[in-house]
């Protein structure tokens, strides 16, 4: 039923599809919907990747990996480059993806008109329609208020012409590795009971004006520990005086960089 | 010249009570119809059947050639944000009240498909100082400002979009005196420059002969009196048209 949820959601692109959500050895809000889509496609060959916020030995990657690597006996790994499965909590990994990788986003609220229409019914009106003004309006606010787009993360994107969409809480600066990616993007969200996807190569923008074009922000530093300057960094606080280092959020393309 | 709307027929009820009797009504463009008569005449009734909001049992309502109540809801809400615009009798109900005075105005713009903010902008200033509004609060929001200028307001957001037909709901209803003269002045400036075709609902029969070249008058669901609006005032024929005239408070 999963599979055929992420079929309907390939063959329709950017489009939610609602499936039965099955029990979850973890709660809601802990990666149930990645880990149901990730359940439905892996296959025996399959080598799997989890990461949570960029990096690979965080808790809740190192139990998913864990857990599928018991439960459907497949390899697992924290090299971008070796993985055919990238399940992931809001990022892309920096390395670019290939043709055959599927990453497997986790999502915890796949509508992008919630908070601008409380009504899921009039939203679901709003899609058939194609009806983003809604969208378009409270990207207007921010700007006229902020000068720039409001939201560092979760940007809403339009899939190919057609559907507005949540790409998740990854960083706006993820945004353009989805568009004409050549690996197939999966959402899953669990406790909202929607799947929907973008398929290879296909045209994904993220919501902008002609004259105030989409701008993702980049770190003031290069990382502090490869001296990467073109990737997603974490500022950290370093020491009790208030200093700060940026480091990659990516931990496996921070090591390909120090290496 | 053909009409711009046109109704016949007009059958609906809720209930037992006849909402809509055999209503016949027409608008050509440029022209400005009032409707007038007492609460629960039927009305405001006529008017959301009229703009496709409510259907009718019987009769039907052409625009431009087409059934109204026969388009695709795609096609209505299109119609509703180019050609269209809907003023009601509280502003609040046309305003995004949480959002910026230049972001209600741009909604429009930016439902009929403009992308840049720039243009945006400048249309939003523009029809600010078309409605007497001062552009320099183009980022308040709506609740910062008056019952008068939320009014205003609201019929530059309407506007924006240059629509051939606007449908107002009693737009003067609630605000004082001077305010609604001020509004039924602009009104008539607005209408006369952009050659709008309106109705306007409105129980005070004052302004209906300020603003309006025809008159409707309804009571109980039908239309009893129709005709020019001088006529229609100085001439009235129906009894219920006698006392509506006849009751209007001089100073």
């Amino acid at each position: 039923m999963i599979r055929r949820a992420i079929l309907k959601a390939l063959a329709i692109p950017g489009h939610q599809i609602p499936f039965g959500a099955r029990e979850m050895p973890l709660p809601y809000g802990w990666g149930t919907g990645g880990i149901a889509v990730t359940a439905a496609i892996l296959g025996p060959r399959d080598v799997l990747k989890v990461i949570d916020q960029g990096a690979d030995d965080t808790t809740n990657a190192v139990s998913i990996r864990r857990f599928f690597a018991r439960v459907a006996g497949i390899a697992t790994t924290t090299r971008t480059a070796e993985a055919s499965v990238i399940q992931t909590r809001h990022r892309i990994p920096e390395r670019p993806l290939q043709e055959g990788q599927v990453m497997v986003f986790q999502v915890p609220m796949p509508e992008p008109l919630f908070r601008l229409e409380p009504r899921l019914a009039e939203t679901r009106r709003l899609h058939a329609l194609g009806d983003y003004a809604l969208a378009q309006l409270r990207l207007y606010e921010d700007i006229a208020q902020q000068g720039e787009a409001g939201s560092a993360y979760n940007h809403p994107v339009m899939v190919a012409g057609r559907y507005l969409m949540s790409p998740s809480p990854i960083p706006g600066f993820d945004n353009p590795k989805l568009h004409m990616s050549p690996a197939i993007m999966l959402f899953g969200a669990g406790r909202e009971k929607k799947i929907y996807a973008v398929p290879p190569w296909t045209e994904v923008r993220s919501l902008d004006f002609d004259d105030h074009p989409f701008a993702p922000v980049h770190a003031a530093q290069g990382c502090a520990f490869c001296g990467s300057t073109a990737s997603y960094k974490d500022e950290i606080v370093a020491d009790d005086a208030g200093g700060r280092v940026f480091v990659c959020s990516d931990t496996d393309a921070c090591r390909e960089g120090q290496e | 010249m053909s009409a711009l709307l046109e109704a016949d027929a007009l059958h609906l009820r809720f209930g037992a009570v006849r909402a809509l009797d055999d209503v016949a009504v027409s608008i050509w463009p440029g022209e400005v119809v009032a409707i007038v008569g007492e609460s629960g005449s039927g009305k405001s009734t006529l008017l959301r059947v009229l703009s496709g909001q409510v259907a009718p049992d019987a009769g039907g309502v052409r625009y431009a050639g087409a059934e109204v109540h026969a388009l695709g809801e795609a096609q209505r809400r299109r119609l509703m944000c180019t050609d269209w615009g809907y003023v009601h009798q509280n502003a609040r109900d046309g305003l995004r009240m949480g959002v910026s005075a230049g972001g209600n105005i741009g909604e429009r713009l930016m439902a009929a498909g403009t992308r840049h903010y720039g243009a945006i902008r400048d249309a939003a200033a523009e029809w600010m100082v078309k409605v007497e509004l001062d552009p320099a609060r183009m980022d308040d929001r709506p609740g910062m400002f008056s019952g008068g200028m939320q009014q205003r307001l609201q019929i530059a957001r309407c506007l924006v979009t240059q629509p051939k037909l606007v449908f107002m709901d009693e737009p003067t209803g609630g605000l004082d005196v001077s305010v609604q003269a001020r509004l039924l002045d602009l009104l008539r400036r607005l209408v006369g420059e952009l050659g709008l075709a309106a109705f306007f609902l409105t129980h005070d029969i004052a302004a209906a002969r300020l603003l309006a070249h025809r008159i409707l008058v309804m009571r109980h669901g039908r239309v009893v009196e129709e005709g020019l609006a001088d006529r229609v005032l100085d001439d009235p024929r129906h009894p219920y048209t006698q006392l509506l005239v006849s009751s209007v408070l001089a100073a």
